[in-house]
């Protein structure tokens, strides 16, 4: 699924850079081609053989109420984006932006497995790719690269933490790690 | 000269991790402060130079880094003491200290690029990037405990920071539209008063709320305290001072950069809002902890939002912020510091498995009283005089039912605290097997002496130079 949105993306930015410097076209591609869609779902793949995770059977909602749930963030950025439009930008890169934001929220708030959960970031990340599009990304190369390396860190430290949560606890839930409390 | 910084830490923080050998990670670390200590004077005498297109060295980024290297330096000096006596008693491998040493020196190396930069999204960067080194520190002591409070840490602050950015993207749209391409501090300050205020607005909710994680204030506050318990007791002094102002700075910059538009007066009720929340939370949970160092990081939430409070009123507000988070850093770091020495003598961070700390640790005892008259701003704490100053400006603007509210508060904090210190230094403990106890070492408490020592000098005799850059600072804000 992640790697589909991967590569989803590289074409989206493909096909919405018209006049880009060579260099910003490698950048791009880096990211979502190399990274979105070919690293990233193999890294997940690794952790999901190596600790054994199964398919989640009984999460916190229903598939059809979060079916719901996700049609009402559509529609709602829908009706949002119509409000503040204005700005002279593709509405529907807002539209899509907004409603992968909040599809990544839903899914890290309502699923239990934390491998869930950095799949919701992945596809929060992903929302974010979409909307530095809509803006027209005018932060300088130096910058995204920052971004690019961070994210990727990011998502690596937290598949190793994944692995050590694993080896501790025999089990990668919710459940397992919530013993801190006052 | 910032080129040569990054350069240099990177050499150091790379033959840190190549190296076994005790001795030459100590004298890595040595060579690693020197370095920060070069680069804040350098920067000191080089008020609002550029470097390398992307910092610059403002009044807020030198208050910040001179806070930051002076904690860098006795935090370094207490690692190597928590080390010692941690691989003394659990074996720690020598590859776990070499990565304690980086990643400490990448959390220094990162606060200071945060502090120091003038662009929204390099600051973010730098922001994300203490995210990573922290969560390597809290990792440290490798227990079930540790594992869950670092996910927490490392996710919660993940995802918080990806909302920050979708607020400097939504800063970027409205910068755009009124022409600006620029995302550089100093462009974004002139240019904010034509943006568009409903993005702006989004975009300050979503940058306090993601930078609230860092900064430690109400919506987010959760990681913070969680990272404490399980965290070293030299780190957990970072992130409970140095690293808090780093959220602070991040939010500070942003609040500046609507301070000239028309939504400054929505921005300061929100500021308000999240600030007393903060204490009332911090409050209701001071009242029953059970565990020093979670009880100290409440006591860090309750500061928090008192600054949010003061940056939210305004006037006097301003400049009494500044003055409390200097403050609350050097007190805040001594009690960790001393928090380590407590319990290298009980083996529990457990209020209630502790008592009697004036028989067992005379200077360590002593230090915990002037801290707790320290952190509850009794005079001749400094802390007195930035609240006093808050207060003030709570009441010159007429927020007298919030004055009075916080005031209520403070008082149950007051009353909580004492209570858990004063059990720690006087009270007789039943069952304590004193033969377990273990001799303190008074050349551990010297940090603290020096530290709470300034916090009651800076509060009588500010020196002018920090009251000018503090002033500096604050001299874009609407008065």
């Amino acid at each position: 699924m992640l790697a589909v949105q991967g590569f989803l993306l590289f074409l989206l930015a493909f096909i919405q850079l018209v006049n880009v410097t060579i260099l910003n076209l490698v950048f791009i591609l880096l990211e979502t081609l190399v990274f979105k869609t070919i690293a990233l779902p193999l890294f997940i793949n690794y952790i999901i053989r190596k600790n054994k995770i199964t398919r989640e059977t009984e999460p916190f909602v229903s598939y059809f109420i979060s079916l719901l749930i996700i049609t009402a963030a559509i529609i709602g950025s829908f009706i949002l984006v119509q409000q503040i439009q204005g700005l002279g930008y593709d509405t529907l890169f807002f539209v899509v932006a907004l409603s992968t934001l909040f599809l990544g929220l839903y899914v890290i708030i309502s699923r239990g497995k934390l491998l869930t959960h950095i799949m919701g970031y992945v596809v929060l990340e992903n929302g974010v790719f979409i909307l530095s599009l809509a803006v027209g990304n005018e932060m300088p190369m130096m910058v995204n690269t920052g971004i690019l390396i961070d994210i990727f860190v990011s998502v690596l430290v937290m598949g190793i933490f994944i692995n050590k949560i694993g080896d501790v606890f025999n089990n990668s839930d919710t459940q397992a790690i919530s013993q801190m409390k006052d | 000269m910032l080129g040569y910084y990054f350069i240099i830490a990177v050499a150091i923080i790379a033959s840190l991790l190549l190296t076994r050998k005790v001795l030459q990670h100590k004298i890595l670390l040595v060579l690693f402060n020197g370095l920060q200590w070069s680069l804040t004077l350098y920067m000191c005498f080089h008020l609002h130079s550029e470097e390398l297109g992307y910092f610059t060295a403002d009044a807020t980024a030198i208050i910040m880094l001179i806070v930051l290297s002076i904690l860098a330096t006795t935090s370094s000096f207490h690692s190597i003491y928590y080390l010692q006596h941690h691989h003394q008693r659990h074996a720690t491998p020598q590859h776990a200290q070499a990565i304690y040493y980086a990643a400490l020196c990448i959390l220094i190396m990162a606060q200071t690029g945060a502090f120091l930069s003038s662009h929204i999204a390099v600051t973010w960067i730098f922001i994300e990037l203490t995210t990573f080194s922290a969560a390597i520190l809290i990792y440290h002591e490798r227990k079930e405990d540790a594992v869950e409070a670092t996910w927490k840490y490392l996710f919660v602050c993940s995802v918080a920071l990806t909302l920050a950015f979708t607020g400097i993207l939504f800063l970027s749209i409205s910068a755009q539209a009124s022409g600006t391409i620029d995302l550089s501090y100093r462009s974004l300050v002139n240019h904010a008063a034509t943006f568009n205020p409903s993005w702006l607005k989004l975009s300050f909710l979503l940058i306090l709320v993601g930078y609230s994680a860092k900064m430690g204030l109400f919506p987010m506050h959760t990681v913070c305290v969680d990272a404490h318990t399980v965290a070293p007791p030299p780190i957990s002094a970072f992130i409970s001072t140095t690293l808090m102002n780093v959220g602070f700075v991040a939010i500070f910059r942003m609040y500046s950069i609507i301070a000239s538009t028309s939504i400054l007066i929505w921005a300061n009720h929100v500021l308000i809002l999240a600030g007393t929340l903060s204490v009332f939370v911090a409050v209701v949970y001071l009242m029953q902890v059970h565990h020093f160092k979670r009880m100290f990081a409440y006591s860090s939430l309750e500061n928090m939002g008192l600054v949010a409070i003061g940056l939210g009123v305004g006037g006097i507000g301003y400049y009494a912020v500044f003055l409390h988070l200097i403050f609350h850093s050097f007190t805040k770091a001594s009690m960790f510091y001393q928090i380590q020495q407590v319990h290298h003598i009980y083996k529990s961070y457990l209020i209630k498995n502790t008592g009697n700390y004036f028989k067992y640790y005379l200077p360590g005892a002593v230090v915990i009283l002037l801290s707790f008259i320290s952190i509850t701003g009794i005079p001749p704490s400094g802390m007195f005089f930035s609240e006093f100053m808050m207060f003030r400006a709570l009441f010159e603007h007429q927020y007298y039912i919030l004055l009075i509210i916080v005031l209520i508060l403070l008082s149950f904090t007051i009353w909580a605290l004492g209570r858990n210190f004063f059990r720690l230094v006087f009270s007789t403990p039943e069952d304590l097997d004193e033969s377990r106890l273990d001799q303190g070492d008074p050349v551990q408490s010297i940090s603290q002496y020096v530290l709470l020592g300034l916090v009651i000098y800076l509060g009588f005799n500010p020196p002018s130079q920090m009251v000018a850059l503090i002033n500096e600072a604050i001299k874009n804000l609407p008065f």
